[in-house]
């Protein structure tokens, strides 16, 4: 058990076994995604009340789930960081705010698009919609902390202690933006509630929440390589591995 | 020279943060200045109309106040981190979750205790009903609190930094968001009639939990700060 | 298949735009997401081998090189 623990610490270990993880994750994710995709867009019935719009929710759902399951990630790695020191958490932190940004981003604008033809209006305060927005201000303020500090060593301790503050926070933040919704519910905008969602719509969500999963951590370890080998520029490894390069 | 218990140097420590504010009497003024300025802009871009701006006043003096203590956050640690003293309190024996507490109470005395106080004026100017005024004084007593205690954590983060001013804001305004969402609520429920003390109530549990782990994580971006 | 024709899928009974520039949007998003680290990655290893390469005339190696112990070789 230690000695994993030891490995996960040491980079040359995990880039080596990152590329080999990436080498058969990316392939089946992106075979995953693909019959997602097509199995939502093409081999579905449409929804009886929101009719073709809603094959949108195969993007949107898991892109959102993914969001806020990877701020925790980028929590949970900065507490790691914290407390025990580790040189990967940090990079592991550091690797999450992009991409949670962009898949935050991501389930904006689909939530946006979806709103159009469902809503008849691209933007509505509703509780989710203003959530996720300030989930992605969160993503960003911890990527504008990290860009402004130049030690980089303090720039991912300070990342680590505003992601962890943002963590107590964001179930307070849903908690109250969901209350305030409750209370200021527009009487024009009619929710069609948690209209049950039958089976064969079901399982290509559940293929496409698995294939965001799969794609988090693919962007996560490819990121993670990178910042590796910049910040481990000058050592024996990085330099063994330029040199099997040039060759 | 001997050292003194944690209670009386925490004491000394608020009571020389006031001192130092109260010094500079502009540095006091200058959140209350910004506060009444604030207020005149939006008749100005509303319109003069009074019922608009009674029905907007409970959202619009909340979020004044939280830019007014927005921007003072910045200064909690920035003149100590200058001169090296703050660098002193991390090496002395007395826990920092308290000298902590004691600099951000000083902001919160300066500041929001005193927006709280001048607030009735304004919510006179804003046309906000009598009923209203009671609950906007209250909740903002409490959530200037809250406000203080989470804004010295991002003035901790970034105290270091030459270029905090801008940075500061988009790291802790979306935590001040629950607090406007509460605190703007007490008192729109005290405009119609209804108890505001059960908002006052969650704004009480806020500042519990602020009190409770705000000032650890101010304390562990103030080491970061100075390490670096 | 749901849609009978082509040109049915290319609309969807009107919501066709929504739904693929939704599609397109997040498309291009996820590509940039496993595009741009693995490009960074190849640029850092093919800046770091011509430098070896300009390196290698010079007998002796920098001082900068740290003797680091590593528990595997990094393939």
């Amino acid at each position: 058990m230690w000695t994993f623990f030891h490995k996960l610490g040491s980079p040359p270990w995990l880039y080596g076994i990152s590329g080999t993880i990436l080498r058969y994750l990316v392939p089946l994710t992106l075979i995953g995604l693909a019959v997602g995709v097509t199995w939502g867009l093409l081999f579905t019935a449409p929804d009886f009340r929101q009719g073709n719009s809603y094959r949108i929710i195969y993007i949107h759902v898991p892109a959102a789930v993914v969001a806020l399951a990877g701020y925790y990630v980028m929590a949970t790695a900065g507490a790691v960081s914290l407390i025990w020191k580790m040189k990967m958490a940090d990079i592991a932190m550091k690797a999450c705010a992009p991409i949670g940004a962009a898949l935050t981003f991501v389930a904006l604008v689909t939530g946006a698009v979806w709103g159009k033809p469902t809503w008849g209006t691209w933007w509505v305060w509703d509780a989710r919609i203003t959530s996720m927005l300030i989930l992605l201000f969160l993503y960003l303020g911890v990527i504008a902390l990290y860009e402004a500090y130049d030690n980089k060593e303090a720039a991912a301790k300070a990342c680590a202690v505003l992601s962890l503050v943002g963590t107590v926070n964001i179930p307070i933040i849903y908690k109250s933006v969901d209350w305030w919704y409750s209370l200021h519910q527009p009487a024009s905008i009619k929710f069609t509630g948690e209209s049950t969602i039958h089976a064969s719509m079901l399982y290509p969500l559940l293929l496409m929440i698995i294939s965001f999963y799969a794609l988090f951590t693919c962007a996560l370890l490819m990121n993670m390589r990178g910042e590796m080998l910049a910040r481990e520029r000058r050592t024996k490894w990085v330099r063994k591995l330029a040199e099997d390069k040039a060759r | 020279m001997n050292t003194p218990g944690t209670a009386l140097f925490c004491a000394r420590l608020l009571r020389r943060q006031l001192v130092l504010a109260a010094r500079r009497p502009v540095d006091i003024g200058n959140p209350l200045l910004f506060f009444a300025m604030v207020v005149a802009l939006f008749p100005l871009g509303l319109g003069p109309a009074p019922d608009t701006l009674a029905d907007f006043a409970p959202g619009i003096l909340w979020i004044v106040a939280l830019l007014s203590n927005l921007l003072t956050s910045d200064g909690v640690f920035r003149s100590d981190f200058d001169d090296g003293s703050l660098e002193q309190l991390l090496l002395s024996p007395q826990p920092l979750y308290l000298s902590v507490l004691a600099y951000v109470c000083a902001h919160w005395l300066v500041t929001g205790l005193l927006l709280a106080l001048v607030s009735p004026v304004f919510a006179l100017m804003l046309n906000l009903p009598a009923t209203g005024i009671v609950a906007l004084f209250f909740s903002l007593l409490l959530g200037t609190a809250v406000l203080s205690l989470v804004g010295g954590i991002g003035a901790a983060l970034t105290v270091g930094l030459r270029r905090g001013g801008m940075l500061i804001s988009l790291l802790i305004l979306p935590l001040y968001m629950p607090v406007l969402i509460f605190g703007s609520a007490a008192v729109k429920a005290a405009v119609s009639g209804s108890p505001a003390a059960p908002y006052l109530a969650i704004l009480g549990a806020m500042l519990s939990l602020a009190v409770a782990l705000a000032p650890i994580a101010t304390a562990a971006g103030l080491r970061i700060s100075v390490d670096a | 298949m749901y849609f009978d024709s082509f040109a049915a899928m290319l609309s969807m009974d009107g919501h066709g735009a929504y739904v693929w520039s939704a599609y397109a949007i997040t498309l291009v998003v996820v590509g940039a997401l496993l595009l741009v680290p693995l490009r960074r990655q190849r640029r850092l290893l093919t800046e770091l081998s011509g430098e070896l390469r300009r390196n290698r005339g010079a007998p002796s190696q920098g001082p900068s090189v740290k003797e680091e112990d590593s528990h595997a070789s990094g393939t």
